[in-house]
């Protein structure tokens, strides 16, 4: 109330019939609080009993939330996890650089781009087509054999680069998605101002591209965190290989579930940045529309 | 409830609507008795649309009596759907579904509010269609179509489920002069065949043809209203005649 607001401001006073109406509004409020409650605490606590009373809860118990098991195995998961935290923030900004660089390809006119644009084709193709586990498989004990000079050998090096080459496809995809979902009119007036293809691929499309394609991009992300769990196939030791290697030695399977839970901790942090970030960008562009 | 009969068929008392501390609608009151045709006019920022945005429940107003059929539907517990169903309402900027024909656009309400059947929803909305001459168009998806014809198409879409009340809001505003004429001229027929409607529009001469009454907006607030030759030829208030010496060619 800093301003000076019109006179009708300062003199009006609810009505008896909009103070009677906040106060039914009110108790529809309260009313869907209760229902959403109730409906909470019936489901959840429905499903926990289900589980608890099931026969075979005790052994379940025993084998999977074993609070021993769980403290023993954790500084080693823990360290190990910090393996697979390396492999995804390695491979992230790779993946969206080398996607959005296929993406873009794929629209490429220009006769010379050609070849890219077939690569690029082919690239989403075949690599979307080969279950991510093979390719971590073919490029984890297939690329060491082929003595490359002056490339690492180790079994995380190619999981890592397998995992790019498999997400990069996809994210190639989400972003091609995105950039077909710009209206025609958009690429028409940036024309319009002289901008080349280029240009106006970089400066009008894409950029609105991207903020429309950011959760299914997170989604992805959130696959490719956990598929650093693949390179355990190729004997990788992270979390998850730690916690199966916890689990022979000591017949309990508590370490699957602490990694487990390493996992969603890790990624819910994600969700809420692409959360903050959708609203910040519909904040400043959206303001005043009504 | 019918007590509908003699009464008003939309009166409103007392209508605040505010967007925080911006006041956009303040001690609004109309009142429209079936058949009437009455115009809001005013300069952009008035609060014409979001009066009729209210009208049709898309926004919570803060205060004051929407009485709608009878029924107050300003009311928390009204259902908004129904009270929807009853109106039609047709925006600026078409807001056809590209993503179905015109004849879907038209049978959509129809069939899943109105439960009518496939062939009776097609039967209506083609005979509408071809009333105002878009026969031809209804199998084309509306993103084919000039701005007129979106427009009228939008028209009848909004006229298939029979509504008692019809908001149109500045429809003529998004088309080129020469295509205003064939959706005025539609509406206008309405007008005559006895459609209840509130329009908001900026077609000064439009609006001395249909309307039975005029309500010049200014500031959120009714400033004026009355019969169109009295208020746009001999306004009382110099605001209006200020608006009005703007917007009309100098005669």
């Amino acid at each position: 109330m800093t301003q000076p607001p019109a006179e009708a401001a300062t003199t009006w006073e609810p009505s008896p019939r909009e103070l009677e109406r906040r106060e039914i509004r009110r108790r529809l409020r309260l009313r869907s609080t209760v229902i959403a409650t109730v409906a909470v605490v019936v489901a959840f606590v429905g499903v926990g009993v289900l589980v608890v009373t099931s026969p075979g809860w005790p052994r379940v118990h025993e084998a999977f939330f074993n609070g021993h098991h769980a403290r023993a195995s954790l500084p080693g998961i823990w360290s190990a996890f910090w393996l697979n935290v390396k492999m995804f923030l390695v491979a992230e900004p790779l993946i969206l650089v080398l996607g959005l660089a296929i993406a873009v390809a794929r629209g490429a006119r220009s006769p010379w781009l050609v070849p890219v644009r077939l690569v690029a084709v082919v690239y989403t193709d075949l690599v979307r087509g080969i279950p991510t586990i093979l390719l971590v498989l073919l490029f984890g004990f297939g690329m060491p054999s082929l003595q490359l000079q002056g490339v690492p050998n180790s079994p995380i090096f190619w999981a890592t680069t397998a995992l790019v080459v498999s997400y990069s496809a996809y994210v190639a995809e989400v972003f091609r998605s995105g950039i077909e979902s710009i209206h025609p009119s958009q690429v028409a007036s940036a024309e319009a101002l002289g901008l080349g293809r280029g240009q106006t691929m970089r400066y009008v499309v894409v950029p609105q591209a991207v903020r429309r394609v950011v959760p299914p991009l997170l989604n992805d992300f959130v696959s490719l965190q956990k598929d650093t769990a693949l390179a355990s196939t190729i004997g990788v030791f992270e979390a998850v290989f730690v916690a199966r290697d916890y689990g022979n030695y000591n017949f309990n399977y508590t370490p699957y579930v602490v990694v487990a839970i390493f996992f969603v901790v890790l990624t819910i942090p994600l969700a809420r940045f692409t959360d903050w970030l959708g609203r910040r960008y519909s904040e400043r562009e959206r303001a005043g529309a009504r | 409830m019918t007590e509908t009969a003699g009464g008003p068929l939309l009166e409103v008392t007392d209508l605040r609507k505010s967007y925080g501390e911006r006041v956009v609608l303040a001690d609004v009151d109309l009142v429209v008795n079936p058949h009437d045709v009455v115009c809001l006019i005013g300069s952009s920022g008035s609060g014409k649309s979001t009066l009729l945005r209210c009208l049709n429940l898309l926004e919570d107003v803060d205060d004051g009596v929407i009485r709608f059929e009878g029924r107050e539907i300003s009311d928390p517990r009204v259902d908004r759907r129904a009270v929807r169903s009853r109106m039609g309402m047709v925006f600026q900027a078409y807001n056809l579904f590209p993503h179905l024909t015109v004849l879907e656009n038209c049978t959509l309400a129809p069939r899943r509010v109105h439960g009518a059947s496939r062939a009776e929803a097609e039967e209506r909305a083609r005979q509408l269609l071809d009333q105002f001459g878009l026969a031809d168009q209804a199998g084309k998806h509306p993103d084919r179509l000039s701005g007129g014809q979106q427009q009228r198409a939008a028209l009848v879409r909004a006229l298939c489920t029979s509504p008692t009340l019809l908001l149109l809001d500045e429809i003529t505003a998004a088309l080129d002069p020469e295509l205003v004429g064939e959706v005025l001229t539609i509406v206008r027929d309405l007008a005559e065949q006895g459609t209840t409607m509130v329009l908001a529009t900026h077609e000064m001469s439009f609006a001395r043809d249909v309307a039975t009454s005029v309500c010049f907006l200014h500031e959120g607030r009714i400033l004026e209203h009355g019969p169109p030759e009295q208020l746009l030829t001999d306004p009382r208030e110099a605001r209006t005649r200020q608006f009005l010496r703007r917007v009309l060619p100098p005669a």
